[in-house]
């Protein structure tokens, strides 16, 4: 079998289970139009799961959305939001390119990365930083029920631990 | 084209916009000069790609102004522009 590096991200002091969910407010794009979304409106309506992760036009980020999308995560009273700094252009384009049943945040300045702890550094690419690939299960109250955040690179997204958490809320 | 929730009581008055567009723009100085709140849906530049647009409107040019206090969406500048004075105007 081929092998292949690992590369382990830093430590980071990262929201986790039993925090409270930081608020925020940012552009949320679906297919057709985008606009202010706050994580607050998202939770009065039921659970939340949002996934962050790199630039839309990342590997991982296409992947990630195609395999939630496979496994037709959300539905019910759950909603499936994700967030990188990708512009409402590039949320459309993904969106539209993989039928994603799903919104995303568009959160150019990073401040939500920052907010969750989750701010990674794209090596090589000055100036630039985005999210770590990471989901968290947000309840009703803001209370996050599961989180998982990357630390090495390249993820394995947690799919099986991700689905389990949503069956028991 | 996903079916999409519509304005709800939270957003009354909604004004599809894109970013650039100087129609839309006048549009949001008279809002401002009114004192009157009103919620930004933004599209994308390609006519092409605004079915929502001509799902809710007829047509596929923004400014599209919805308002739900009357039941009431239009499209053209000028006309939205006419609207608002006449219905927000007040006293002046």
């Amino acid at each position: 079998m081929a092998s292949f590096d690992v590369v382990e991200f830093p430590e980071t002091n990262h929201v986790t289970a039993g925090d409270i969910a930081p608020k925020f407010t940012r552009p949320l794009v679906n297919s057709d139009y985008w606009e202010n979304v706050s994580l607050s409106e998202l939770t009065a309506d039921g659970p939340v799961l949002l996934f962050a992760h790199p630039m839309d036009g990342t590997g991982i980020a296409k992947s990630t959305w195609v395999e939630i999308r496979n496994r037709s995560w959300g539905g019910g009273d759950l909603t499936v939001v994700g967030i990188s700094i990708s512009t409402p252009y590039e949320h459309k384009h993904l969106i539209d390119r993989h039928d994603l049943p799903y919104k995303l945040f568009s959160d150019p300045g990073n401040g939500v990365a920052g907010a969750y702890g989750i701010v990674h550094d794209y090596h090589g690419m000055a100036e630039l930083q985005g999210h770590r690939p990471a989901f968290f299960l947000i309840d009703t109250d803001r209370t996050v029920v599961y989180a998982w955040v990357a630390d090495e690179w390249p993820p394995s997204s947690p799919y099986n631990d991700v689905e389990a958490a949503i069956d028991s809320l | 084209m996903q079916a999409q929730e519509h304005a709800s009581s939270e957003h009354p008055i909604t004004l599809y916009r894109h970013v650039g567009c100087p129609y839309c723009e006048r549009i949001v100085r008279v809002a401002q000069e009114l004192d009157l709140e009103f919620h930004s849906r933004f599209v994308v530049p390609t006519h092409s790609e605004r079915g929502f647009i001509k799902h809710i409107s007829g047509q596929r040019a923004v400014p599209v102004l919805v308002d739900t206090h009357t039941g009431l969406t239009m499209s053209e500048s000028a006309n939205i522009i006419d609207y608002l004075r006449t219905t927000y105007g007040g006293d002046e």
